[in-house]
């Protein structure tokens, strides 16, 4: 498989010489084209920092990150705003969306901004409503929507502008079983049909059941990681609970 | 002592929130200082005892309407400070779950208000003091006094005043907040940041049939106003169109707010560019929660540009009326030959006596040698003929007139002129000769109203009689001029005739008109001391005799000038500080709501000039929108303004809309300036 993302020992510090704090020690992964990973770790374990540090909101102290070959630690100012659009696609834990637009307005944003012409954007738009069953709620506002309407609606946002990665921040954290479940199909989906390549963290075992691959995350370091093969998804979960056990009920909160 | 700590550190912190505010009452002190300071500028001019007077009457007119700016800056520093409170509930919603006592938050907000008010007293003080030092070149300007020396002066009234109507509105302010505060639920100001805005939906039918009403009311207001000749009769018929506008500007600005977006959205390949789509729903949400605002400041904006360019225009008018309407240096008049009917009625016996005699005769008897004093005399006499009314020389047209104007007094006499005589006064004002056929006649006025009319009676070729002798217009229209020098425009009509024409008709007034003989102002000065010596004669009050001098139409309109110009510049000025403030402050406190907004579109990775843009335009809209319509209104506005001036001259209008352009411009734009960039300070801040 072609290697979309190259993470390559990275480090993270906060604070200042008098009290350091290590959020990512050494971390080095790679993600293939149309993977579909979820990083997991406890709160405070550097998986949000490592996320922030790939989607460049937040910079790396030490080591790069190649997306399809381009060292994105040394990208800057409007360089970086441009990368964000056009390379990647967010969808995060608390929707972040523009509550004074309509799902459809929100989700052409993503594309205007690109200046991409209107008839392309419509058409997008109605085929990708299409694939994660918002079709009917185009027209309305994030304020008269479910949670998981309007974390669909924003991974329509993320997934419209035919990233390299998409990027999740907790995308079931906001969310009720039910809705979180539909939403996890539906980025399943994405990720069979379009070839979407997803990293997604997340505290939650049942979540990330669903990526072919998950990486653990403890004090800034990688402790384990679990590649779902040809396993079923309840396999696939009790695997997952077994690591997350041995990570020393530091999840607690995980089912 | 750790209120106060926390007290200091909050005002330092949000700095930034508190600049429009701090700004504003600065401007606001300065402002009120300034024009309450004004009488300590003008004791250093030279000036006659009658612009004294006029000087005294400003200062009680202004010290009036300070009255009433402190009613609306103490509006606005009270709707300011309840903006700031909002910003910061969830603030005081930590200080009370840590267990502090209402009391002691009200105790907190009561310093603050305390330092706030102190400072920006003494800032504004300070600033209205160094600017009124400047002030007392514009004054002498003004009253085209001479600067007799240039001091620093303080005004210590003005002073304590400024101080003692802004404590007065500090102390409202701590009420305020101190209700403010008891009535706060804990629940609501730990949550006041969550609320997400529910976008209301106006039906766009009812948008439309309500703008397109609006827009009816406002032409029918700006017809009523303005449309014919007969509208507007009395003062109080203004209150009808104002009252329309006023509502149709509401329900313009309501009906807006829907239509706007909607209108947008059509055009798709607009609407969904760039963040234009982000953009407009920004603008639409914004004017949909402050429309009643909206209006209050569209009108308040109206009212500054009329008042502002009205008042300046009145003042350059007056001045340039004063070269062309007085031309000569003095002019007596005397009405002859009181007939003894009125006596006990309006005249005594020795005025009625005093009537028989010419006004020469008048001045021997009062020892004013005017053969010594005065020079190019020019003596003479006007008529009336007993049944020539305006009704008669308004001919076949006086029942169309009559009915158009129900009020106007048609019966009064009207007063003719020998062509000779008319001639003489002509040469010496600098007017041109007429010259007439034997039974011609012709009309001067200068009062556009009447002139009007009378031209369409001249137009007609409407004939007069005078001693069973008919007359023709020579003219078909009023000739520009008059016999009367005065400050304004206010001749409505005098009839020059064939000399013959007036051999039997009965002498109405006599009228000596003159220059000083004198070759430099202050021997004319030295003149006009003696004649007005005539005010406190005894025997000369006793007589008919009445007159105007040149100086004293020029200090008694230059007077006037500058009164109404301070009166309208200083609560044009507060009118525009109010509406700016409001805006900006109103926009202010929703870039901090919005600021979550602006951090997502960063995350989705739009650029920061982008951003920026978006904001610029979301503000630019935000002000402009009640300034269009404001200017749309003003157009009207002045006219009417102009209208009900005309006697003043309308001939400098074009320079005074320059200047009020240019105070609307430093102002507002520096409002919309300050208010962009602290925008962005906040929206930019991680």
């Amino acid at each position: 498989m072609e290697k979309i993302l190259e993470i390559l020992d990275i480090e993270k510090y906060y604070g200042n010489k008098s009290s350091l704090t290590k959020a990512i020690d050494h971390i080095s992964f790679d993600v293939s084209k149309g993977e579909f990973i979820s990083i997991m770790g406890a709160s405070g374990s550097g998986k949000t920092t490592l996320l922030n540090c790939i989607s460049t909101i937040d910079r790396v102290t030490s080591g790069h990150i190649y997306l399809e070959g381009q060292d994105i630690t040394k990208l800057k100012g409007n360089s970086l705003n441009k990368f964000r659009r056009e390379e990647l696609g967010f969808i995060f834990q608390d929707f972040n969306l523009l509550d004074t637009l309509t799902s459809y307005e929100n989700i052409a944003l993503a594309l205007s901004i690109q200046n991409v012409k209107f008839k392309e954007i419509d058409k997008k738009i109605k085929d990708i409503s299409e694939k994660l069953g918002i079709k009917d709620i185009l027209n309305k506002y994030p304020y008269q929507l479910s949670g998981g309407q309007k974390q669909r609606v924003a991974a329509a946002r993320a997934i419209i502008t035919n990233p390299k990665l998409i990027l999740a921040d907790e995308p079931t954290g906001a969310l009720d079983s039910k809705s979180a479940k539909m939403l996890l199909e539906s980025l399943e989906n994405l990720n069979k049909e379009l070839q979407a390549t997803i990293l997604m963290v997340t505290h939650d075992a049942f979540t990330s059941s669903y990526a072919s691959r998950v990486i653990f995350i403890k004090d800034g370091k990688i402790f384990h990681e679990l590649i779902k093969g040809n396993d079923s998804r309840k396999e696939f979960f009790d695997k997952i609970i077994d690591v997350v056990t041995l990570l020393g009920g530091n999840l607690n909160d995980a089912l | 002592m750790m209120l106060y700590k926390l007290s200091l550190g909050n005002i330092k912190k949000s700095f930034k929130d508190y600049a429009i505010y701090f700004f504003t009452l600065i401007l606001g002190v300065a402002v009120f200082y300034i024009f309450n300071a004004i009488d300590s500028q003008t004791i250093m001019l030279e000036v006659t005892s009658s612009t004294r007077a006029i000087i005294d009457l400003m200062i009680s007119m202004l010290s009036g309407v300070s009255v009433f700016v402190s009613f609306i800056l103490g509006f606005l520093i009270i709707y300011a400070s309840r903006f700031l409170m909002k910003r910061r509930h969830l603030e005081f919603g930590i200080y009370m779950t840590l267990g502090m006592s209402k009391g002691s938050i009200s105790k907190i907000l009561l310093i603050e208000t305390i330092l706030i008010g102190l400072i920006s007293l003494i800032v504004g003080l300070f600033l209205g003091i160094i600017i009124s030092q400047t002030m007392s070149i514009f004054v002498a300007n003004m009253f085209e006094a001479s600067l007799t020396k240039f001091a620093f002066v303080l005004s210590y009234p003005a002073i304590l005043k400024t101080i003692g109507y802004f404590s007065i509105m500090y102390l409202i302010v701590m009420i305020f907040n101190t209700i403010n505060i008891s009535k706060c639920k804990l629940i609501d100001l730990i949550n006041a940041s969550k609320k997400s805005e529910k976008v209301k939906l106006k039906n766009p039918i009812i948008c439309l049939i309500l703008f397109i009403l609006s827009c009816i009311s406002l032409a029918y207001a700006y017809y009523l106003v303005l449309g014919s000749d007969e509208s507007l009769q009395e003062a109080s018929e203004i209150l009808l169109p104002i009252f329309i506008g006023c509502v149709a500007t509401f329900v313009l600005f309501w009906s807006m707010s829907g239509m706007i977006l909607r209108f947008v959205k059509k055009i798709k390949s607009f609407y969904y560019k760039d963040l234009n789509s982000f953009t407009f729903r920004q603008i639409s949400s914004k004017i949909n929660t402050t429309v009643m605002s909206m209006s209050v400041i569209c009108i308040m904006l109206f009212l500054t540009i009329c008042i502002l360019s009205s008042a300046l225009s009145l003042k350059n008018s007056l001045n340039a009326n004063l070269k062309e309407l007085a031309p000569v240096d003095i002019q007596f008049y005397k009405t002859l030959n009181i007939d003894e009917s009125y006596l006990n009625n309006g005249y005594t016996l020795e005025q009625i006596e005093d009537s028989k005699i010419t006004l020469k005769e008048n001045l021997e008897n009062l020892r004013l040698d005017y053969k010594k004093y005065f020079k190019d005399i020019v003596d003479l006499n006007t008529y009336t003929s007993n049944d020539l009314t305006l009704e008669k020389t308004l001919g076949s047209l006086y029942s169309k007139f009559h009915e158009k104007y129900p009020f106007m007094t048609f019966d009064t006499a009207e007063e003719l002129i020998k062509l000779s005589d008319y001639n003489k006064l002509a040469r010496l004002f600098n007017k041109e000769e007429l010259a007439l056929g034997n039974n011609e006649y012709i009309i001067v006025a200068d009062y556009d109203t009447v002139v009007d009319i009378r031209n369409e009676a001249l137009k007609e070729n409407t004939a007069i009689v005078i001693d069973n002798q008919k007359y023709f217009p020579k003219i078909k229209e009023c000739v520009d001029g008059f016999v009367y020098i005065s400050s304004n425009h206010i001749n409505t009509g005098i009839i020059v005739v064939p000399d013959e024409a007036l051999e039997n008709a009965h002498p109405e007034k006599n009228v000596l008109t003159a220059n000083y003989n004198a070759s430099n102002e202050e021997e004319k000065e030295k003149i006009e001391e003696k004649v007005l010596a005539l005010n406190e004669n005894e025997d000369a009050l006793k007589t008919v005799l009445s007159g105007s001098t040149k100086m004293q139409i020029k200090e008694a309109s230059v007077g006037l000038g500058a009164m109404i110009t301070f009166i309208g510049i200083y609560l044009g000025i507060i009118f525009l500080i109010t509406s700016a403030a409001l805006l900006s402050l109103k926009e202010l406190s929703e870039s901090t709501d919005n600021k979550n907004r602006y951090q997502m579109l960063r995350k989705i990775g739009v650029d920061e000039k982008m951003i920026h843009k978006s904001l610029f335009m979301q503000i630019l809209i935000f002000f402009l929108a009640p300034l269009l319509v404001a200017l749309f209104h003003s157009i009207f506005g002045i006219k009417f303004c102009n209208k009900i001036l005309i006697t003043m001259g309308t001939d400098q209008l074009l320079a005074s809309i320059l200047i009020t352009a240019l105070i609307l411009v430093l102002i507002y734009g520096g409002y919309f300036l300050i208010t962009y960039y602290s925008s962005k300070w906040i929206i930019d801040e991680k």
